[in-house]
């Protein structure tokens, strides 16, 4: 017998999935993958949205969860242009040789 | 036409000249560079002791190539050729009314001042007062200024008349003009001049010209060295000058002629006739000064070297106008010579010695303008004879005379020379009367002036010297009998000139030969009107002995009687010539000067074969040669030694004392920007730099916080949202 799957369980993911984007944020060093973890986070609120837009059973979290799709696009195009130029100036997509936001 | 009151124009216009020629000259005269470098070598100059012709067919070819030029000077070179002598000529005539125009004075001097010229600089006085030195800018017409201003102009416009067929030829036309229209201007402001001060404005402006003119050709090492010799024997005469103006200052108290006149005629100052005092030495002085600018002995060398120039230059500055110049300033100043006996007793050794010294050097000369300059010198010793002995008014008379017989013996010399291209040599001339016939009646003319022969020239004004030399209270018979054998050598020398160049066998090279002919009629037209002067000048001051004739033809002593009154104070007893002994020497010093010309005649109107005078003695020969060596010995005294103590200053003391200071003072910056340097590195640069280590320091906190890396960055977000978190789940 399965156990219904309840808001709990949407929370639970969510909260995994915002902690593996976390940590995928801060310990991978690829940009490319950096911008694939910020995805993951933005999923994990989505999620969230989504799951207790069901729990309250009225629609506005999943409408504010299209928006933060639209967003999220936007700022997935930009942050692949900053990257290729990024990649344009100094060859690299790898965060810790990119070191010039000091002093 | 007032013609007294603008005397001070008279000056201007050769200035004018010289202004316009050495403004735009270039443009009138315009030549191609290359020309004016190898410029025809008309004063191709015979080597010092006239052993060396081995450059002569090198002159032949310039002066052809000059020839070749002479159709191509540009049609405005005749402007050059109006303008220049008509400036002169306009002052002649100016000159001219001025004069006439004195003559109907009551008052024999007119002075003009325009304008106060050294206004009050104080000057302290032999007396311990301050007094203030002024001096005006002013023009003095008195009967001797303007027998000099006739002499200047008059010959003056004849010799640029000459000039425009002699340096037809000649690169730097327009320069030649525009240095000859300058001299003069200077030399007019010489003779106007109303005060010591600006005489002696003229006095070195004439020096300068000299200096320019001697130069002309200065692409001749010769020419070069001849002016600068000329100028700084000068500035030792002109040094005297100098010394004495100022001593004249402080003892009278003014440069003024007539003031100063004024004072030595008013008996305040007795005549100094035992010992030597302030007078003499401003007397000795100025006569220092005269040697220099008059060439006597012992600064009469700069002279015949002087002959470098080119010859219309020799005929104008260095025998009839500027040479004089000494021999003017001592008129000019002969209240104060009549006081200070000794100094006119030098004046008149010294005058002696000169004319008897270069009359021995000229008798031996071979080129034929050394035998002038020479000649020049010994005249000027004549003059200085005539002023020492007291009789001013005969040497301002042989002045006057001597600018016409030597004038035109240059400018014939010059008519010679532009005959056989270039050549000065007169071993190389003879028998050239034929060829050349209007410079030969006019040289013969002026050949028998100098010499003495009774109804020219030469004769009244050199007899009167003599006469003077031997009657007057402060001549001399010694003096006398130095003159009389000078008389005599200057017969012999000119009439060798004579006899070497137009008579006698002709020793002209064949191919010199081929080109010679007579000058233009610029050049033959002076020379006549020269040798009329030379004939007819002498009429105005024929002696006191001829009373037969009237008063007219002794004019020359009366008008300048008002400048040369005696001083009271020093009258000296009134001489009462004896009149046999006067006609005896009157006819000693004509068969003197016959004699001469007689001696010559039969030396040298025979084939030349080397100087009579050699036979006699070689030692005598080689030293006359060699003009006593006194080049030499100068070299040996002053020269070398000057050059041995340059020498020496630049070894020793430039070296240790003018290099030590320069060195010194570098050793003293460095030394201090040392010090400069250590206070920059250690305290200011000290203060500095502690400044941003403690600002470095302060900030090594922050720094370590932002890393750059924008994951760093995130994980402080990171940990920042789960402070917050805690902490709101904590309360």
């Amino acid at each position: 017998m399965l156990t219904p799957v309840t808001t709990i369980h949407y929370l639970a993911l969510s909260a995994a999935l915002l902690l593996i984007g976390t940590l995928g944020v801060l310990m991978r060093r690829n940009i490319v993958v950096i911008l694939m973890s910020i995805e993951l986070i933005l999923n994990a609120v989505n999620i969230n949205l989504v799951a207790f837009s069901r729990h309250f059973d009225n629609m506005y979290g999943q409408i504010f969860a299209m928006f933060v799709i639209a967003v999220a696009v936007a700022e997935a195009a930009i942050g692949l242009g900053i990257l290729i130029a990024l990649f344009r100036n100094k060859t690299t997509v790898l965060a810790d040789e990119i070191d010039l936001l000091k002093w | 036409m007032n013609f007294l009151d603008s005397i001070w124009l008279i000056p201007l216009f050769p200035l004018f000249g010289a202004a316009v020629m050495l403004l735009i000259g270039k443009r009138l005269d315009p030549q191609a560079p290359s020309e004016v470098m190898i410029a025809p070598d008309m004063e191709h100059r015979a080597d010092d002791h006239g052993h060396s012709h081995s450059d002569h067919s090198h002159s032949h070819d310039d002066h052809g190539h000059g020839h070749g030029h002479h159709d191509a000077a540009p049609a405005t070179r005749i402007l050059v050729s109006l303008l220049c002598p008509g400036m002169v000529l306009a002052s002649f005539l100016l000159s001219l009314g001025a004069v006439l125009q004195l003559t109907a004075k009551a008052e024999k001097f007119h002075e003009v001042v325009q304008f106060t010229w050294i206004a009050g600089l104080p000057f302290k006085m032999s007396t311990g007062a301050t007094a203030l030195f002024s001096a005006d800018w002013g023009f003095l017409l008195d009967p001797l200024s303007s027998v000099m201003i006739l002499v200047v102009t008059g010959i003056g416009f004849l010799i640029h008349v000459y000039s425009i067929g002699y340096m037809a030829h000649d690169g730097g036309y327009y320069r030649f003009f525009a240095y000859l229209n300058l001299f003069v201007f200077f030399m007019l402001m010489l003779v106007l001049a109303n005060n010591y001060a600006l005489l002696f404005v003229g006095w070195e402006g004439v020096g300068l010209c000299s200096y320019l003119l001697i130069g002309f050709y200065f692409h001749k090492k010769s020419a070069g060295d001849a002016g600068k010799k000329a100028f700084i024997v000068n500035r030792i005469g002109d040094a005297g000058f100098l010394l004495a103006m100022l001593l004249m200052f402080a003892t009278i108290g003014s440069v003024r002629f007539l003031e100063v006149n004024q004072v030595l005629h008013s008996g305040k100052f007795g005549p100094e006739a035992a010992g030597f005092g302030v007078l003499s030495a401003i007397a000795l002085l100025l006569f220092v000064g005269a040697t220099g600018k008059s060439a006597q002995f012992p600064l009469y060398t700069w002279l015949p070297d002087a002959m470098e120039g080119p010859t219309p230059v020799s005929a104008l500055i260095h025998a009839a106008t500027m040479v004089t110049a000494g021999v003017y300033m001592v008129a000019r100043s002969n209240a104060l010579f009549q006081l200070t006996p000794e100094t006119s007793t030098i004046v008149l050794v010294v005058g002696g010695f000169t004319a008897i010294l270069s009359a021995s050097i000229a008798l031996v000369q071979n080129d034929i303008k050394r035998v002038l300059a020479y000649s020049t010198v010994s005249q000027l010793g004549f003059m200085f004879m005539a002023a020492g002995a007291g009789a001013y008014w005969v040497a301002v008379f042989h002045l006057y005379t001597h600018a016409f017989f030597k004038a035109l013996l240059f400018l014939g010399s010059g008519s010679v020379i532009h005959a056989c291209s270039g050549e000065q040599d007169m071993r190389k001339m003879g028998a050239l009367k034929d060829k050349i016939p209007v410079t030969h009646r006019t040289m013969f003319i002026a050949s028998v002036a100098i010499a003495g022969i009774p109804g020219l020239a030469g004769f009244f004004s050199k007899d009167e010297i003599l006469w003077q030399v031997f009657s007057s209270h402060h001549g001399s018979k010694a003096v006398y009998t130095v003159g009389l054998v000078t008389a005599f050598m200057t017969a012999f020398y000119m009439w060798r000139l004579m006899y070497m160049t137009f008579y006698g066998d002709s020793r002209v090279e064949p191919e010199v030969a081929k080109h010679i002919h007579e000058s233009p009629a610029t050049m033959t037209i002076p020379l006549s009107v020269l040798a009329a002067g030379s004939i007819l000048a002498g009429w105005i001051g024929v002696p006191k002995l001829w009373s037969a004739l009237p008063d007219g033809f002794r004019l020359f002593e009366h008008w300048l009687e008002p400048v040369f009154k005696p001083v009271a104070a020093a009258a000296v007893p009134e001489h009462h010539a004896d009149h046999a002994v006067e006609w005896m020497l009157m006819g000693l010093s004509v068969a003197i000067a016959a004699a001469g010309i007689l001696l010559a005649r039969y030396f040298y109107s025979k084939p030349y074969k080397g100087e009579p005078i050699e036979g006699v003695s070689k030692g005598l020969y080689t030293t006359l040669l060699n003009k006593w060596y006194v080049d030499e010995i100068y070299d040996f005294l002053f020269v070398n030694g000057l050059a041995k103590g340059g020498g020496l200053l630049f070894g020793r003391f430039d070296s240790a004392v003018v290099d030590g200071g320069v060195n010194g003072a570098g050793w003293l910056t460095r030394f201090t920007s040392s010090v400069s340097i250590w206070w920059d590195t250690w305290i200011v640069d000290g203060a500095v730099r502690l400044g941003s280590f403690l600002v470095k320091m302060s900030s090594y906190p922050t720094r370590i916080v932002q890393t750059g890396y924008v994951q760093a960055y995130a994980l402080m977000i990171v940990a920042g949202v789960a402070i917050l978190f805690g902490y709101y789940i904590m309360r």
